[in-house]
């Protein structure tokens, strides 16, 4: 057993477990300018007397290291046994180090992670601290350090084997994520075929929806402009996405009828696409000449600068219709409430939850989270969007389905009494069929 | 100094806004012309400082990691949405981004939204033994989800027991969800304002400690 002592300022040895060691421990031996210069003889013997007379803790021992598996080979398992003189310990210390590597490489022991006094935990992933990342194919080893409540440091009782992280092409856990996937894509594919093949497909009346047209209509007959805010998020959303399509739908009736339109932006990238949506639907109602190039805009990427500028553009413009579609944060009830003031007619539909009793409190008419996905298959009617809806639904229906013969299973759990054991609960069958914990 | 100077600038660029309360006027006109310039100038420093820079230039500069030179290619494509000629170059990078959003954000939206969702919906309605709001709440979850779930049905119409009946009470679950929703964030505006006014009467003002 290899086992040394260190005596360290209690101060410091809560810095150096609550910071989690940014710093390399120094080696005790190995460094003149260590702060426990213990070089001369007679600090040494003063210390060898008070670690006489503390009490004697156990290390800890290293149990196993192991590569993660289902990852990209970026971390590895450590666990270990904690000290038995547990009331004494105020913290594991986990330090790595790269055999037979330069120091700046990782060479000398780097304490990469902590556990306190009071965390259970004794299996530890390391990895996921970007300031010491686990590189794949890279050789490591690794020791547990106890640190004392009276600031010692107890090095471990064994240095682990070496050991290296490897990743796999394939995450064998996320089978049932795939299987989902294919099975939605599958419906929604077969939907399209149908819908392309002819079959009438049917979509219920959606009062906003419906009221898109009415509300082009009155800013034509007013002679002003309409506000288009396609959300505040980036163009990854879907909800950007499907407000943008909604927009190239909205733009064509707006050429068709030569009506103002503005369309101001927070990301720079929605912008192109917003122009570029907006310039096709001119080009698309035989009127190029009559886009305007100012209609589409850049404001500012500033969240409240950004609400600012465009509530200004309501109150000055007065703008007759205003469209609020895609997603939204903080600022929906600053711009619809504003928007609201001026006397527009106005039309909202989010995904955002937490927005969306805003803009329904505010708002003459709002889509409701899918019902904004929806939004373009019922303005354009083409078969493939209706088919994509008409496959979404299917997929709702499986959902229905899994939660319906969740309802039967309690019921049969009940009646055999097997709704105590998990073993035999069907119930619980039925989840773990579908557990994803695992993969958060 | 300068932080008193910064305190008497934030106020009454509060109250410019606040303005707007009672009516659009030229002080807001200030405020908002000024905020937006402000925030734009503000985030292309950072932009360049934080992440061109650093996470860029430098490594390219130093030889370190010339993959980056794929996502400048891309940056640079974008560039030329100002050369007409060019502009439809700018599409690339667009197509790649949205690409890699969907394609990254679908698996994780199955993850999270669906089969989290429908796992967290499986539970036993009733068990015996259980207080009363819990089987409840049990209860209310379970209908509700199948409720709402009713509700967005698009490709069937509203009518009969099942879709006409079910739908009603979705959007009475959905709204009761939203009113709890709205309550729960209007308490978080109304702390908002109370930091702001704090501001104005604390260090601004000092009329309270």
């Amino acid at each position: 057993m290899r086992m040394t002592v260190n005596l360290l300022p209690a101060g410091l040895a809560l810095l150096l477990a609550t910071a989690a060691g940014a710093q390399a421990i120094p080696e005790p031996s190995a460094t003149p300018d260590s702060l426990l210069l213990l070089s001369d003889s007679l600090a040494a013997a003063a210390s060898a007397q008070v670690a006489e007379a503390l009490p004697e803790v156990r290390p800890a021992v290293l149990t196993s290291i192991a590569d993660v598996p289902n990852d990209a080979g970026d971390h590895l398992s450590v666990s270990f046994e904690p000290s038995p003189d547990s009331a004494s310990v105020l913290a594991y210390l986990i330090l790595r180090r790269t055999p037979g590597a330069p120091d700046s490489l990782g060479g000398q022991w780097t304490i990469v992670k902590h556990v306190p006094l009071g965390d259970p935990t004794t299996d530890v992933i390391d990895g996921y601290d970007p300031d010491f990342l686990v590189e794949s194919g890279v050789s490591y080893e690794y020791r547990i350090d106890v640190l004392t409540t009276d600031g010692r440091q107890i090095e471990g009782a064994s240095v682990s084997p070496v050991a290296v992280a490897s990743g796999e092409w394939f995450h064998t856990e996320k089978l049932k994520v795939l299987v989902g996937c294919v099975l939605f894509i599958s419906l929604i594919f077969f939907y399209f075929k149908r819908a392309l093949s002819g079959h009438q497909l049917y979509l219920r009346p959606i009062p906003g929806i419906d009221a898109i047209d009415e509300a082009i209509g009155r800013a034509t007959e007013m002679g002003k402009p309409i506000l288009y805010v396609p959300g505040l998020s980036s163009i990854e959303d879907v909800a950007t996405i499907a407000s943008l399509t909604i927009l190239g739908r909205v733009a064509k009736k707006v050429a068709q009828y030569q009506t103002p339109l503005r369309v101001p932006n927070r990301d720079p990238i929605v912008f192109t696409v917003a122009e570029e949506a907006v310039k096709q639907a001119y080009l698309e109602a035989g009127r190029p000449d009559s886009y305007e190039a100012n209609s589409v805009f850049f404001v500012t990427d500033s969240q409240f600068a950004y609400v600012a500028a465009v509530n200004g553009l309501m109150i000055r413009e007065k703008p007759a219709t205003n469209f609020y579609l895609g997603m939204f944060w903080a600022e929906s009830l600053l711009l619809a409430e504003t928007g609201s003031l001026s006397g527009a007619i106005q039309i909202a539909g989010t995904d955002a939850i937490t927005q969306l009793p805003f803009f329904i409190t505010t708002c003459d008419y709002t889509l409701i989270g899918e019902e904004l996905y929806a939004a373009s298959a019922y303005l354009g009617r083409e078969p493939k969007q209706v088919g994509a809806v008409k496959g979404q639904d299917a997929c709702k229906g499986i959902v229905m389905t899994f939660v319906t013969i969740g309802i039967l299973l309690c019921i049969i759990d009940l009646v055999t009494g097997s709704y105590a054991d998990p073993s035999k609960s069907l119930l619980a069958k039925l989840q773990g069929l579908i557990d994803v914990t695992s993969l958060e | 100094m300068y932080e008193t100077i910064g305190i008497w600038v934030a106020a009454l660029f509060t109250l410019a806004i606040y303005s707007f309360l009672y009516k659009e006027n030229p002080l807001y006109r200030l405020a908002e012309h000024l905020v937006v310039g402000t925030s734009l100038g503000y985030s292309m420093v950072i932009s360049w400082q934080r992440m061109i820079y650093p996470r860029l230039v430098l490594p390219l500069s130093r030889g370190e990691d010339w993959l980056l030179i794929i996502p400048a290619v891309l940056g640079l494509m974008y560039v030329t949405r100002f050369f007409p000629k060019i502009a439809w170059m700018s599409r690339y990078p667009i197509a790649f981004l949205l690409g890699t959003g969907m394609g990254v954000a679908f698996p994780y939206d199955m993850q999270a939204l669906v089969l989290r969702q429908t796992q967290a919906t499986l539970i036993p309605i009733y068990t015996p033994g259980a207080p009363w709001h819990e089987i409840l709440g049990s209860i209310v979850i379970v209908f509700g989800t199948l409720a709402a779930l009713i509700y967005f049905f698009f490709s069937k119409p509203h009518k009969g027991l099942f879709f006409g009946t079910g739908s009603k009470v979705g959007i009475w679950i959905i709204m009761i969800g939203f009113g709890a929703t709205f309550g729960f964030t209007v308490m978080g505006r109304i702390s908002l304002l109370i930091g702001r006014v704090q501001f104005l009467l604390s260090d601004w003002l000092h009329l309270i400690h």
